[in-house]
């Protein structure tokens, strides 16, 4: 019972969600947001259990002096800081030091981690068009035509320029996207399948 | 006092009257306008196919609307819960329109709230610059009504329930022993040599399941994997680190690698540190995870799951560090990220199945095929749409089209 009871929830639900899809009644639509609330509420007491994971393993990198134990340290206090800052006793969420952590520390880091995206993107693209075979070196041209109609500074280099890059990405390139897309469509109703059924049921972890 | 001086008098005293009215007219602007001819044929109706939140109105132009005085510059729709009003607008169309749907949310504490069945009585004005206004008749009683079933959503029933055919039919076959075969995907043969080749190194392996939440089906396959993977590396006996960014995540990945290492026979290697929750702020995950892989170098990098705009930041990043890495994502847009910086890369699909790729067990392959078989109707209604529309049967092509 214990592997039944779980299999039995799982189908229950799959069906109901796929029912709902072809249902818009507002009984049908109640049904889901409840159960999607209860979604929320799950995930908040998951967050108790994630917050709990994270103290076990940056306590475990201090104790045992693990390398580079030290940012271990840093990332407690920042968690107890920012729960202590956000308490009331301290003015809650609009308290002087929750907000200057969050504009002055948290805003600014994760703004440069997103910058770095263009570095490694400069990177990226320097390794991807290397002409070192027939179908880099099309990709390469592809590449170039599309960069020299969008570049911000000079504009599309005459109207060739322009109906071939446009040509490019609304023709092979939608085509391919929309492929992959179909073949996404297929995976996901096959994965829901093999949930539902019970097939697929390794996310359960042990009996 | 002259004849004439009196005649003068006379048709002063007799005019009088008539100045006067002229002036008292002036400044009623509206005598003389004509208002603009009502909008013609108005009917109202429950909109079909909805959760019986809103109602449709249609009507033909006004015959001074883009023609005649053409002077019409919109439409009020008005709704009353009685025939004799009090009418309230509801919302405005502007000339040439002819329909207007009236909708509102379910939620009754709403200002916005629309009440399902319940009366209603409409009527739409068309108006024009000078102010005068023309009504239609009022119509109703209509009232909205919840449908128990889209009829617009046939064609995606019946291709569910034939994908459903077919692999309810394949997994029967595979039960009965029948050989299917299955194409050969380069990601997932390198899953054994990626594992081996850490385990020669003596360096973990990082196995990254993406921003996707437990409910993205993009997860449940990327469990699926994790699932064989933690097997293969219990079996090995390297160690694994998950770092999550969801905390239900982590709590079935931390399920999910304890059952694989129960299953390995290696019970003991299994540590609930190693599946960890860091954060659920996508750049600060980003960067715990890259201070990982420059800490402590793993030799494969696995990103399977759903990712976002980090996919290149984590995969450049593996890259730089030398680590063979395995990818797979459904966002088509970060395909070509990984494409570029990994060394082998699921597409789409291909991260659905590969946990049945990996565990070769019948009953998923038979999924397998059916996905095969699925991808081929699709390939032959496209060609058909194509020949439909080349030699001109419409019907045919209308058959594509959504809501037929």
């Amino acid at each position: 019972m214990k592997r039944e009871i779980p299999l039995m929830i799982v189908f229950v639900a799959g069906l109901f969600m796929a029912v709902q899809f072809f249902v818009p009644h507002a009984t049908s639509e109640y049904i889901y947001e409840f159960v999607m609330e209860w979604t929320i509420i799950i995930g908040i007491f998951a967050l108790a259990l994630g917050i709990w994971s994270f103290i076990k393993v940056a306590a475990s990198k201090i104790q045992r002096r693990s390398e580079n134990w030290q940012y271990s340290i840093v990332a407690l206090a920042g968690l107890a800081g920012m729960i202590i800052f956000a308490l009331p006793w301290f003015g809650g969420l609009e308290s002087y030091m929750f907000r200057s952590f969050f504009n002055n520390v948290m805003i600014p880091l994760h703004a440069t981690m997103f910058s770095l995206l263009a570095f490694f993107i400069a990177s990226a693209a320097f390794r991807a068009f290397r002409a070192h075979s027939a179908l880099a070196t099309v990709l390469l041209l592809s590449a170039l035509i599309v960069m020299l109609r969008f570049n911000p500074y000079m504009g599309p280099l005459g109207d060739i320029d322009a109906d071939i890059a446009s040509w490019i990405l609304n023709v092979p390139n939608l085509a391919a996207k929309r492929a992959i897309i179909i073949g996404i469509g297929l995976g996901i109703v096959a994965t829901a399948l093999k949930v539902i059924l019970g097939i697929e049921r390794t996310y359960m972890g042990k009996d | 006092m002259t004849a004439k001086t009196i005649l003068f008098i006379l048709v002063a005293v007799l005019l009088a009257p008539l100045v006067m009215a002229q002036e008292e007219a002036v400044p009623d602007s509206t005598v003389g306008v004509i208002p603009p001819a009502p909008p013609l044929n108005f009917r109202a109706f429950d909109t079909p196919y909805d959760n019986g939140h809103s109602i449709s109105l249609e009507w033909e132009l006004s015959a001074d609307d883009g023609q005649g005085r053409n002077n019409v510059l919109g439409y009020r729709v008005m709704r009353a819960e009685s025939p004799d009003g009090p009418f309230v607008e509801r919302g405005i169309v502007t000339s040439g329109g002819t329909s207007y749907n009236d909708s509102g949310v379910k939620e009754s504490d709403s200002p916005d709230y629309f009440p399902r069945d319940h009366d209603f009585y409409y009527k739409i004005v068309a108006t024009t610059a000078d102010g005068s206004e023309a009504e239609s008749e009022v119509f109703g009683p209509v009232r909205a009504v919840g449908q128990w079933f889209n009829a617009r959503k046939w064609p995606v029933l019946i291709a569910v329930g034939l994908f459903t055919a077919f692999t309810l039919a394949f997994i029967t076959l595979a039960r009965r022993g029948k050989d299917l075969y299955v194409r050969p995907l380069a990601g997932i043969e390198a899953v054994d040599e990626a594992i081996g080749r850490a385990t020669e190194m003596g360096k973990p392996i990082l196995y990254v399941m993406g921003l996707g939440t437990a409910a993205d089906i993009a997860t449940i396959a990327s469990f699926t994997i994790l699932s064989r993977v933690a097997k293969k590396v219990a079996e090995y006996q390297t160690s694994l680190i998950v770092p999550c960014y969801d905390p239900i995540v982590m709590t079935v990945a931390q399920e999910t690698v304890k059952a694989s290492y129960y299953d390995a026979g290696r019970p003991d290697a299994y540590d609930d540190k190693d599946v960890f929750f860091l954060t659920n702020q996508q750049f600060a995950y980003v960067g715990g995870v890259n201070g990982i892989m420059i800490r402590q170098k793993p030799a494969t990098n696995f990103y399977l799951g759903k990712f976002y705009a980090e996919s290149l930041i984590l995969a450049e990043t593996g890259a730089t560090t030398g680590s063979i890495q395995i990818s797979g994502t459904d966002e088509v847009t970060q395909i070509p990220f990984f494409v570029v910086a990994c060394d082998y890369t699921l597409i789409g699909e291909e991260l659905y199945a590969a946990s049945a790729y990996l565990g070769r067990e019948p009953v998923l392959l038979g999924t397998l095929k059916a996905q095969d078989w699925g991808k081929a109707c699709v390939i032959i209604s496209i060609i058909l749409g194509v020949l439909f529309a080349i030699f001109g049967w419409q019907d045919g092509v209308d058959a594509f089209r959504p809501g037929n």
